[in-house]
C-alpha cells in the first residue's frame, strides 16, 4: 500500500500537473477573494447567489476565512478532475496492467492511490488557504476594512475549523471523482459527468425542487465546507455525503477487484 | 519444481465465445519458449491469465510452482510486457521505471543500469511521449527486467525494432536464459523464434495444437524439394510430373514445392529431364517454423 502511495507521488509531483493545478487553484481562490472584497459595497452582492456580505461581517473574527470557504466548491471541482483523471488514465494508457503485475493486490493499489491523492488535495487546500489569507489582508487594506479581530483567538479557531471543513469537502469531491474514474474508465467521460453533475444538474435541481439539496453529495459537501447552514446541519451534511461516498466506493472497489483487466 | 509454467485445462469464456479452450501445456525451467498463433488465437488472454489480470473460467495452473489463483506469490519473480509497452506519456522514461520500481519494492538504483542495458541510457530523461516505437519497446523490456526475473513473459518484444534492435533483443534473451531465467515469448517473427526458442507452444482458435520441443515440431514436418524450371512456362507441367510420382505439390514464386525426402530430388530431376524440362535449380529443404506454422494453423 505504501509502495503504491510512493509510486503515485512520482506521478503527482510532475511539474506539468502540480504547476497547472497550483495555477488554477490560485486563480480560483484569487477570483473568489477579490470578488468578495472588491464588491463589498456593490448593491448586487459579493457572495454566493447574490448574497451580500457586508463590511461589518468581513471585519468579524470569521471574516478572514469567508473567501476560503467560498472557494471550496471550486477547489472541490479541481480535486474531482485530478482524482478522476489519475484513476481513469490507468485504463486509457493501459498502465493498470503494469501496476497490477507489480502489485497484484488490487485493494492495495486502490488505497495507495487514494492516500497519495488525498495528500495532493491537502497541498491544494493549504496553498489555496495561504493565498486567500494573504489576498484578504491585501484587499482589506485597499477597501479600508478593519482586520483587528482577524488576529484574535476566535479568528484562529475559525481558520482551523474552516481549513478542516474545506479539506474534508475537497477530499470528498476528489473521492467522487475517483469513483467516476473507476466506473467509466475514461478521464474525459469521468470528468465531464462529474463536472456536469456538480455544477449544472445538482445546482439546477436544487434551485427548482425544494429540499433536494439534502440528498445531493455535491451540495452537501459544499455545505460541509461552510460549516453547515440554517437549513442543513453540518453533521447531517458530513455523514450523509461521506455515507454516500463510502457506499459508492465499496461498490466500485468490488467492481475493480473482480473486473478482468483486458485492455 | 521443473516447470516454470504449467497449465491444465485452462479456459476463458467471453459470453458464448471461448477465447482459450482447455489449454494444456508446460514450459520447462530455464528454457526459451515461443508462444505462437494467429491474431485472435488467445495468446494475450492466456498471458493475462498467467499474470493474474484475467480470471480463468475453468482450469488451473502453476507459475514458478505457485497457483495462478494467487499471483502475489509469484509475480515478484516475474517480469512481463503484455501487448506492447504502456507508460505515462508525461513522465520521462526514468520516472516511468521509478514508478514501477517503487510499486514493486525494487531498488530504484537499478533503473539507470536497466536503461543502459536496453540502449536508452542517454534518453532516460526524455519524456515517454517523445520516444519512437522502438524506444518505447526497449523501455517495456527494461520494465520487465526490473525484478531480476526468474520468469520473463514478453508479448511481441521485437515489435517496432529495427534489425539491429531485434538482434540485441535476441542476444539479451539468450543471455538471460544463460543466467538461469525462463523466457516465454510471443512473436510474429517466426524466423526469430526458430533461432532462439528450444520449446514452442502453438495456439489456434484458443486451442493448443502443439506444445513441446522446437526440434520435435520441425522434425515431424516432411521436407520439401524446391524445383525451379529454366522456362517458367514449364511450371504446371513440372507440378503434374511431381504429382504423378505420388507427391503433394504446390507452385509458389516461380518454383514447384514438392513434399518429399532428400532422395526424391534425383528422381524428380530424371523425370523432368525425360519430359524435356531443364531445371535451373533443385534443392531439398527442411520445412521452416514459418512454413510449419502456416500449415498447422491453416493461415
Amino acid at each position: 500500500m505504501f509502495k503504491v502511495y510512493k509510486a503515485e507521488l512520482v506521478k503527482l509531483k510532475r511539474a506539468s500537473l502540480s504547476l497547472s493545478t497550483l495555477a488554477s487553484v490560485l486563480f480560483i481562490t484569487g477570483l473568489s477573494t477579490s470578488l468578495l472584497f472588491l464588491l463589498v459595497d456593490s448593491p448586487e452582492g459579493n457572495g454566493r447567489e447574490g448574497v451580500r456580505i457586508t463590511r461589518e461581517t468581513l471585519e468579524l473574527a470569521t471574516g478572514l476565512s469567508l473567501s476560503f470557504s467560498n472557494a471550496a466548491g471550486l477547489l472541490g471541482i479541481v480535486a474531482l478532475c485530478i482524482f478522476a483523471a489519475q484513476t481513469a488514465q490507468e485504463y486509457t494508457y493501459g498502465t493498470l496492467r503494469n501496476l497490477l503485475v507489480r502489485q497484484p493486490s488490487r485493494m492495495k493499489v486502490l488505497i495507495g492511490k487514494l492516500m497519495a491523492m488525498k495528500l495532493f488535495a491537502l497541498v491544494i487546500v493549504i496553498s489555496a488557504g495561504l493565498f486567500t489569507f494573504a489576498l484578504s489582508y491585501l484587499f482589506a487594506g485597499v477597501k479600508d476594512i478593519s482586520t483587528q479581530s482577524w488576529g484574535s483567538t476566535d479568528a484562529r479557531i475559525d481558520i482551523a475549523r474552516t481549513f478542516i471543513n474545506v479539506t474534508i469537502a475537497t477530499i470528498g469531491y476528489g473521492i467522487f471523482g475517483m469513483i467516476l474514474g473507476l466506473l467509466f474508465r475514461s478521464p474525459v467521460t469521468a470528468i465531464s459527468i462529474g463536472v456536469i453533475w456538480n455544477l449544472i444538474i445538482e445546482g439546477l435541481l436544487s434551485i427548482f425542487v425544494t429540499d433536494l439539496a439534502r440528498y445531493f453529495p455535491g451540495q452537501l459537501l459544499s455545505n460541509v465546507a461552510f460549516g453547515g447552514s440554517e437549513e442543513i446541519s453540518y453533521q447531517y451534511s458530513l455523514f450523509t455525503s461521506y455515507g454516500f461516498l463510502l457506499v459508492s466506493m465499496i461498490i466500485v472497489a468490488i467492481l475493480f477487484k473482480r473486473r478482468d483487466v483486458a485492455n | 519444481m521443473k516447470t516454470a509454467i504449467d497449465v491444465r485445462d485452462l479456459s476463458k469464456k467471453y459470453g458464448d465465445r471461448l477465447a482459450v479452450s482447455h489449454a494444456n501445456f508446460s514450459v520447462p525451467m530455464r528454457s526459451i519458449c515461443g508462444f505462437v498463433g494467429p491474431n485472435g488465437a488467445g495468446k494475450t488472454t492466456t498471458i493475462r491469465m498467467l499474470l493474474g489480470l484475467i480470471t480463468p473460467s475453468t482450469g488451473d495452473g502453476h507459475v514458478l510452482g505457485e497457483e495462478i489463483s494467487e499471483p502475489e506469490n509469484y509475480l515478484p519473480r516475474v517480469g512481463a510486457m503484455i501487448e506492447g509497452p504502456a507508460f505515462y506519456p508525461a513522465l520521462t522514461g526514468k520516472q516511468n521505471l521509478m514508478v514501477l520500481a517503487k510499486i514493486g519494492g525494487f531498488d530504484t538504483d537499478l533503473v539507470q543500469g536497466l536503461l543502459e542495458k536496453v540502449g536508452l541510457g542517454d534518453r532516460g530523461d526524455s519524456k515517454y511521449k517523445t520516444y519512437s516505437l522502438g524506444m518505447k519497446q526497449r523501455l517495456g523490456i527494461a520494465a520487465a527486467l526490473l525484478p531480476n526475473p526468474k520468469l520473463l513473459i514478453l508479448d511481441e518484444p521485437t515489435n517496432g525494432l529495427d534489425p539491429a534492435g531485434i538482434q540485441e533483443v535476441r542476444a539479451l534473451l539468450r543471455q538471460l536464459a544463460d543466467d538461469g531465467a525462463t523466457i516465454f515469448v510471443s512473436s510474429h517473427l517466426l524466423s526469430e523464434l526458430e533461432m532462439i526458442c528450444d520449446h514452442l507452444v502453438m495456439l489456434r482458435e484458443g486451442k493448443v495444437i502443439f506444445a513441446g520441443k522446437t526440434t520435435q515440431l520441425l522434425a515431424a514436418q516432411q521436407p520439401v524439394v524446391i524445383a525451379k524450371p529454366e522456362n517458367s512456362k514449364d511450371l504446371s507441367k513440372l507440378a503434374e510430373i511431381a504429382k504423378s510420382l505420388g507427391h503433394e505439390t504446390n507452385i509458389l514464386d516461380d518454383a514447384v514445392h514438392v513434399k518429399g525426402e532428400k532422395n526424391f530430388a534425383a528422381e524428380l530431376n530424371k523425370a523432368a529431364f525425360a519430359a524435356g524440362i531443364t531445371l535451373s535449380s533443385l534443392a531439398p529443404v527442411q520445412a521452416s517454423l514459418e512454413e510449419t506454422f502456416f500449415e498447422m494453423t491453416g493461415e
